[in-house]
């Protein structure tokens, strides 16, 4: 429909439309700025403690103190560093295998049950066997995101791989395809959209690897402040460190999202 | 000359229920550029006829031959056109009619140059770097039709080409399918349930009975030796004759 032709019914829809979206994001908004500012309230008149609730202004002050003596940007680089390399070698690593099981009905028959297990235990039972054996260092907080992620990963891409619409296998095989060229044809680009969500699910897993393995073994990164601010009994560094660990998975789920588009552009 | 044979040929698929008896005793020759039609009632191994003929599945006893050479394996002198187009929505409309030539490590600039003039001639001009969404049912059809030519085969095995299009579309792109097979003077065996569509195309209609399949009869049409196109034969007296006839024998009981 062109710009002239809109009915005075249509602009009055389009309006209407255009004011209920936003009204719901000023009431977002509000919501957000109301219950910050009752709870500023309550901490300063004593309705609730504010050495244990810790109240907005001490949060804020407790950032620019990280910022200042320049300790954000390192403990802010060493989780986003550490769960990124996490979710990539998890993904990366979750996907070849997921292949291997593909190729092989065989070993991926072999491999279920012990897969099965390995999804249904909790992951984060594995810290302290990490920390033993891999030391307080970054690969014990790597090896952790890894493991939170891997088997996920190779889950959702394996049977991903095998609801491939068996006709488009059947058509390449029919020009002589080899398996490989199945693969490389038709399996991994069909399960692309299926790759995307795992990247999904990953990014979130392995931020939830990074900060339980900075609990456990480091000495920086938001968990290790975390843990740190709630050792000292400084609530103000714990809320502050929980909202910059707020702000990094909304960025890096964003960031999953823009290459989704990307590389999903044209196919609908 | 025989382009096809199928000697003595059956065919059971093993299932942990137990066997299957898919396809008993089927003999058959097609000749060069003929056009049969394989018609029968569903699960009666028609479809399985066709991956027999295109090597995706061995024969549990007999042979099947291709320019007297046995069947081994997936052939280059044969296409496939399956029951939906499968265009790859990640490719585009000229990708997707490479795919046969890219598998075939044959998509050299001579066959691009080709594959696009096909596009051309067969109305898919300038879409070429479309998606297969963009695309009407027809068209993605074309496209389909086009890749399978695009490596050159001989004989071209058709499983119900027509069966995911609407009626007009059926008929229209069934008429100019059937022109650019005649022209090229390919092979083609097809498979469908529907009679009036063997008998328009057809040079032989080939009934089978129900599972097992077996060949019941083989009837040839007259009117596609005289070259009518498929719209022109359901136009004349002899069609409905030729329908009846194929209908009771599909439905008789042995």
């Amino acid at each position: 429909m062109t710009e002239d032709h809109i009915s005075p019914e249509h602009l009055a829809y389009l309006r209407s439309l255009r004011l209920r979206q936003a009204l719901i994001r000023t009431t977002q908004f509000l919501l957000l700025v109301g219950l910050f500012v009752l709870w500023e309230l309550a901490a300063s008149r004593g309705w609730i403690n504010a050495f244990i609730f810790s109240q907005p202004t001490r949060i804020w002050a407790a950032l620019v103190r990280l910022y200042r003596e320049g300790d954000l940007w390192r403990h802010l680089g060493w989780t986003v560093g550490e769960t990124v390399l996490g979710f990539t070698v998890g993904t990366a690593a979750g996907i070849v295998i997921a292949v291997i099981l593909w190729w092989s009905e065989f070993f991926s028959q072999v491999m279920d049950p012990y897969i099965v297990v390995l999804n249904s235990i909790p992951k984060v039972a594995l810290g302290p066997i990490f920390v033993v054996w891999l030391g307080t260092t970054i690969t014990a907080v790597v090896a952790m995101a890894i493991a939170v992620s891997i088997i996920v990963t190779i889950m959702m891409m394996h049977t991903g791989f095998k609801e491939v619409d068996p006709n488009k296998v059947k058509l390449v095989r029919t020009f002589g395809a080899s398996k490989g060229q199945v693969l490389w044809k038709v399996i991994i680009p069909a399960s692309i959209p299926t790759m995307i969500a795992a990247l999904k699910v990953n990014v979130g897993l392995s931020l939830v690897g990074t900060i339980v393995g900075e609990f456990l073994a480091s000495k920086a990164g938001l968990g290790y402040l975390i843990v740190y601010g709630g050792q000292v009994f400084n609530m103000s560094l714990v809320m502050a460190s929980v909202l910059l660990l707020l702000v990094v998975s909304v960025i890096l789920y964003y960031a999953v999202t823009i290459l989704e588009e990307r590389v999903t552009k044209g196919r609908q | 000359m025989a382009r096809v044979e199928l000697s003595h040929v059956s065919l059971n698929y093993h299932t942990l229920a137990g066997e299957v008896k898919a396809l008993e005793d089927v003999s058959l020759v097609v000749e060069d550029q003929e056009f049969v039609a394989i018609v029968g009632q569903s699960g009666c191994g028609k479809s399985t006829l066709l991956s027999l003929v295109s090597g995706l599945l061995k024969p549990t006893r007999g042979s099947v031959f291709i320019d007297d050479e046995e069947v081994q394996g997936p052939s280059r002198r044969v296409g496939y056109m399956l029951q939906n187009d499968y265009l790859f929505e990640w490719r585009t409309i000229l990708e997707n009619a490479l795919l046969g030539l890219e598998i075939q490590r044959e998509k050299t600039p001579e066959a691009v140059e080709e594959v696009q003039a096909m596009l051309k001639a067969y109305g898919l001009g300038g879409f070429e770097h479309y998606y297969p969404p963009q695309l009407s049912g027809g068209m993605r059809q074309r496209v389909a039709l086009i890749r399978t030519l695009a490596t050159r085969p001989d004989v071209l095995l058709l499983d119900e080409p027509f069966s995911a299009l609407d009626y007009q579309n059926r008929l229209a792109v069934g008429e100019e399918v059937v022109k650019i097979l005649r022209e090229r003077k390919k092979t083609v065996i097809m498979v469908t349930h529907d009679i009036p569509e063997a008998v328009s195309m057809a040079n032989r209609v080939v009934v089978m009975t129900p599972r097992p399949g077996r060949i019941r009869s083989v009837h040839r049409i007259t009117m596609c030796d005289q070259g009518l196109t498929p719209l022109r034969t359901r136009e004349m007296p002899q069609f409905r004759e030729y329908f009846t006839t194929i209908w009771k024998e599909l439905n008789r009981d042995d």
